[in-house]
C-alpha cells in the first residue's frame, strides 16, 4: 500500500528548515526543541493527540505565530521581526485553515482575487482567469458569483484551497482542514488535497485523516507535549511504531 | 411486556394532504387574536393602550388643525381663549430659522449651498447611481471648500507668515514619506539625517516661546530670527526626506512622494482658493444662524468623526504601545467630558492658552470641539464592531499576505463597520440632537434661533411656545428618522448572503 506516494518526487532542495526552535505562551513552553527539514515536494502529515502544538508548529512557519528561540527559514529566507520578510514568506506560502476563514463579504471569485490583485498587482482580468483555472480544479466553477455563506463546508473549504492557490504558492500549510466539516463531505476536500500532492507541490497537513496519510504522505510525524516524537514513512508508521506514545496513539484513533 | 419492533414497524404509503392553517392562524383574525387579543390580559391591555393613543392624537389633530390659527399678522390673532397652534408665528419666522440673522439680501447663498449638497448627497446615497467615487471626493474635498467660500465670503486674506508656517509644517510632515513608503524601522533608519533635522526645527521653535530673539531682516522682510531657523531646518528636513524617498528605485518611494504632494499640493490650492476675493460681501459667522448651523456643526460633526473614530479604534487595538496609548488616552479623555465643557471650554479657555493675536472664529473652535467629542465616541462603536470580528478572518487575509491597511482596508473594515452600522447611524443621530448644546455658547442653532423668537414681544402668546417647539421638534424629528430609516435600507442592502 502506499505505492502512489513513492512515485512523486522529492527534491533535494530545502524548503522549510527549522533549527532547534522553541515557543513559549507566557509560562507554557509550547513547542519543545523542534527540528524539522522539509525538501521540496515533500507531502508531510502531522499528527498528535490534541494540545500536542502541532498546528501551533505549522502556524510557525508563516509566522501566524511567533516563535521566541531558534530558527525558521522558509524558502531560503529567515522568519524574524522584519515585516518584509514576513509578507515576502507568507506570499509563498499557502495556509488552509480547519474553519476556512473566506472573507464572507466577498463573493467566491472575489475571494480568490484579493491577494493576487492587492499583494502580487496582478490585473483585474488575468486574477479572475487564474482565479477561474483554480475554481475549476476543484470542480466548483459554477459558484464563482456566489457568497461563502451560500456554499456548504466542503465547497467552502475547497475555495479556501483555491484562494491559496491563486497566489501561486511554493509551500502550501494545511491546518486541519476537514476536522470542521460532516463526514460525507471529508472525501471532496480531501479529493482535492490528493489532486494537489501529485502535481508535486511542497506540503504540510496537520489532520486526523490516516487514510490520506497512507495514500499521499511520504513522511509522518508524531507530537506530543509540544516535541515531535516519532518521525517516519507512513508504511513504517502505521505498521511499527517505536515509541509507546506513538502505539498509544495510534490504538485509539485507529479501530 | 416490551414492544416488539416488528409490531411498530410502518412504512408510508401515501402522502398527508397539504392543508391550509386554522382559521385563528391566518387572516385579519388571526393577526388580531395572535398580536392584540392573545390573552385577557393583553386584551386589556390593548383597549387601554388603544383609548389612550386616541385620546393623544385627538389632541393633538385638535391642537394642530382644528383649534388652529392659520392667518394673523402679529400676536392678536393668537392671544383668543382656547387657541392652539398658532401657524403665523411660524410663516414669520421661518425664513429666520432656516438662516439665523444671515443677511437678507445674502440668502441666496446659503440656499446655493443647500441646493449643491442636496444634488451631490442624493446621488450618493442611491447605492445604484454610479460614479461614487467621485460623487464622495466632490462631497468631501470641493463642497466644504464652496461651502466655507460661499457662506463667509471667502478672500480670508491669509498672512505671509501663515503661508510660510504652513509650507514648514508640510515639509515637516515629509519626514513621514520614508516611513510610509519602507516601514517603521527601516524608513526611520535611512532617513535619520531628514529626522534630526526635523526634530532640531521642531526644538528651535519651541525654543522662539522662551526666548525672545532679535529680529533679523531678510530682503524685503524683518522676521524673528528662532522661528524663521526653525523653518529653515523643517524646510530641509523636507528636502532631505523626499530625496531619500526618491532615491529608492522601487515603486513605494515614489507612490509615498506622489501622495504627500498631492496632500501637500491640495491644500495650498485649497488655502489659494480662500484667499481669491470672489466679491462676495464678507458675512462673520456670529450672523450665521438656524438651521443652517445646526446642519454645518452636525454634518462637519459626522464627516469628521467616522474616520476620526476609525483611527482611533484601530490605534487603540494596534501593537504599538506608543499608538496605543495616544488612543486610549485621547478617547478616554473625551469620552470623560461633557459636551457642555467642551464647548465652554472652547469658546472661553481655549483664547487664554493661544498666542497673543492667534484667533479662532468661534464657530470653527465649536466645530472642532464637536468633531473630537464624537470621534472619542465613534472610536468606541468601530471599536467593538471590531471586536465582532473573528480571528480567523485576520489569519487569512495575513496568510495570503496582505499588509495592515490592505487587511484593514478590504476584510476587517468592511465587515466591522457593517456589524457597526446601526451604533454608527445612533452616533451621528445623537449628534444631530446635541448640536442644540451649541446655543449655549452663543450660537444660534436651529432651537436656539427659535428659543430667541419666542421672545420677541410682537408674538408674546400663551401658543407660541407650544407651537415653536412642536416645529422645532418636528425639524429634528423628520432629519433624524431619515437617518435612521437610511441605515435600515444600507443594513439590508449589505446582508445579502453573508451569514456565515
Amino acid at each position: 500500500m502506499a505505492e502512489p506516494a513513492r512515485k512523486l518526487e522529492v527534491g533535494d532542495e530545502v524548503a522549510v528548515q527549522i533549527v532547534g526552535m522553541n515557543k513559549w505562551y507566557g509560562e507554557f513552553h509550547v513547542l519543545r526543541d523542534i527540528n524539522l527539514t522539509v525538501y521540496k515536494g515533500e507531502r508531510i502529515v502531522v499528527c498528535g493527540p490534541s494540545g500536542s502544538g502541532k498546528s501551533t508548529l505549522i502556524r510557525c512557519i508563516n509566522r501566524l505565530e511567533e516563535h521566541q528561540a531558534g530558527k525558521i527559514i522558509v524558502d531560503g529566507i529567515e522568519l524574524t521581526n522584519d515585516v518584509k520578510r514576513i509578507d515576502e514568506v507568507r506570499r509563498e506560502v499557502g495556509m488552509v485553515f480547519q474553519h476556512f476563514n473566506l472573507f464572507p463579504h466577498l463573493t467566491v471569485l472575489e475571494n480568490l482575487t484579493l491577494a493576487p490583485m492587492w499583494v502580487r498587482k496582478m490585473p483585474k482580468a488575468e486574477a479572475e482567469e487564474v482565479a477561474m483555472t483554480y475554481l475549476t480544479r476543484v470542480k466548483i466553477p459554477e459558484q464563482a458569483k456566489k457568497y461563502p455563506g451560500q456554499l456548504s463546508g466542503g465547497q467552502q473549504q475547497r475555495v479556501a484551497i483555491a484562494r491559496a492557490l491563486c497566489m501561486n504558492p511554493r509551500i502550501m500549510l494545511f491546518d486541519e482542514p476537514t476536522s470542521a466539516l460532516d463526514p460525507e463531505m471529508i472525501k471532496e476536500v480531501l479529493d482535492v488535497m490528493v489532486d494537489l500532492a501529485q502535481t508535486g507541490m511542497t506540503m504540510l497537513c496537520v489532520t486526523h485523516e490516516m487514510g490520506f496519510a497512507r495514500q499521499v504522505a511520504n513522511r509522518v510525524i508524531f507530537m506530543d507535549q509540544g516535541q515531535i516524537i516519532e518521525q517516519n514513512s507512513p508504511v513504517e508508521f502505521f505498521t511499527n511504531p517505536k515509541s509507546d506514545r506513538t502505539k498509544l496513539f495510534l490504538s485509539q484513533i485507529l479501530h | 411486556m416490551a414492544a416488539d419492533p416488528a409490531n411498530l414497524a410502518y412504512v408510508r404509503t401515501e402522502e398527508a394532504p397539504l392543508l391550509p392553517p386554522p382559521a385563528n392562524e391566518a387572516g385579519v383574525r388571526g393577526w388580531l387574536i395572535k398580536n392584540l387579543f392573545s390573552s385577557p390580559l393583553n386584551s386589556l391591555l390593548t383597549i387601554l393602550v388603544g383609548a389612550f393613543l386616541i385620546w393623544l392624537i385627538w389632541d393633538t389633530v385638535k391642537w394642530g388643525l382644528f383649534d388652529a390659527v392659520w392667518t394673523g399678522e402679529n400676536r392678536e390673532a393668537c392671544t383668543g381663549e382656547g387657541v392652539g397652534a398658532c401657524w403665523p408665528l411660524i410663516w414669520d419666522k421661518f425664513p429666520q430659522w432656516m438662516y439665523g440673522f444671515y443677511p437678507i439680501d445674502q440668502r441666496w447663498r446659503p440656499n446655493l449651498v443647500f441646493l449643491i449638497g442636496g444634488a451631490a448627497l442624493i446621488p450618493m446615497l442611491i447605492p445604484s447611481v454610479g460614479g461614487k467615487l467621485w460623487n464622495a471626493m466632490f462631497l468631501l474635498i470641493f463642497f466644504p471648500l464652496i461651502t466655507i467660500i460661499l457662506l463667509s465670503g471667502g478672500h480670508v486674506n491669509f498672512l505671509a507668515q501663515t503661508y510660510a508656517a504652513v509650507i514648514a509644517l508640510l515639509l515637516l510632515a515629509a519626514v513621514i514619506v520614508p516611513i510610509a513608503a519602507f516601514g517603521l524601522e527601516d524608513g526611520l533608519q535611512r532617513n535619520r539625517p531628514g529626522i534630526i533635522l526635523a526634530a532640531a526645527a521642531l526644538l528651535v521653535w519651541l525654543g522662539g516661546f522662551l526666548v525672545d530673539t532679535p529680529s533679523i531682516s531678510i530682503g524685503f522682510a524683518r522676521v524673528n530670527a528662532l522661528p524663521f531657523f526653525s523653518m529653515l531646518l523643517a524646510f530641509l528636513a523636507g528636502v532631505v526626506s523626499l530625496k531619500v524617498a526618491l532615491a529608492d528605485n522601487s515603486g513605494a518611494g515614489r507612490s509615498a512622494l506622489k501622495g504627500w504632494a498631492l496632500i501637500a499640493g491640495g491644500l495650498l490650492l485649497a488655502m489659494l482658493l480662500l484667499d481669491i476675493d470672489f466679491g462676495l460681501e464678507p458675512v462673520e459667522t456670529s450672523q450665521w444662524g438656524g438651521l443652517l448651523v445646526t446642519l454645518v456643526v452636525a454634518v462637519t460633526g459626522i464627516v469628521a468623526s467616522l474616520p476620526i473614530g476609525i483611527l482611533l479604534a484601530l490605534g487603540r487595538r494596534s501593537k504599538m504601545p506608543v499608538v496605543r496609548m495616544f488612543s486610549i488616552v485621547f478617547i478616554e479623555i473625551w469620552r470623560g467630558v461633557p459636551l457642555i465643557t467642551v464647548l465652554f471650554m472652547s469658546s472661553v479657555m481655549l483664547p487664554l492658552f493661544l498666542p497673543e493675536g492667534v484667533n479662532f472664529d468661534k464657530l470653527l473652535r465649536a466645530l472642532v470641539g464637536v468633531a473630537l467629542f464624537s470621534s472619542a465616541y465613534m472610536a468606541e462603536v468601530v471599536r467593538a464592531g471590531l471586536q465582532a470580528i473573528p480571528r480567523g478572518q485576520y489569519e487569512g487575509a495575513q496568510a495570503l499576505g496582505l499588509s495592515y491597511w490592505q487587511m484593514m482596508a478590504k476584510i476587517i473594515l468592511p465587515q466591522a463597520l457593517k456589524i457597526s452600522i446601526p451604533n454608527i447611524v445612533g452616533n451621528f443621530i445623537s449628534l444631530f440632537k446635541d448640536t442644540t448644546l451649541v446655543s449655549i455658547i452663543g450660537i444660534f442653532d436651529l432651537l436656539g434661533i427659535v428659543q430667541a423668537g419666542l421672545r420677541d414681544a410682537n408674538w408674546a402668546s400663551a401658543a407660541s411656545a407650544p407651537t415653536g417647539y412642536f416645529t422645532v421638534a418636528l425639524i429634528f424629528w423628520v432629519f433624524c428618522f431619515g437617518m435612521s430609516r437610511y441605515s435600515m435600507f444600507i443594513e439590508r442592502r449589505l446582508a445579502t448572503g453573508h451569514k456565515r
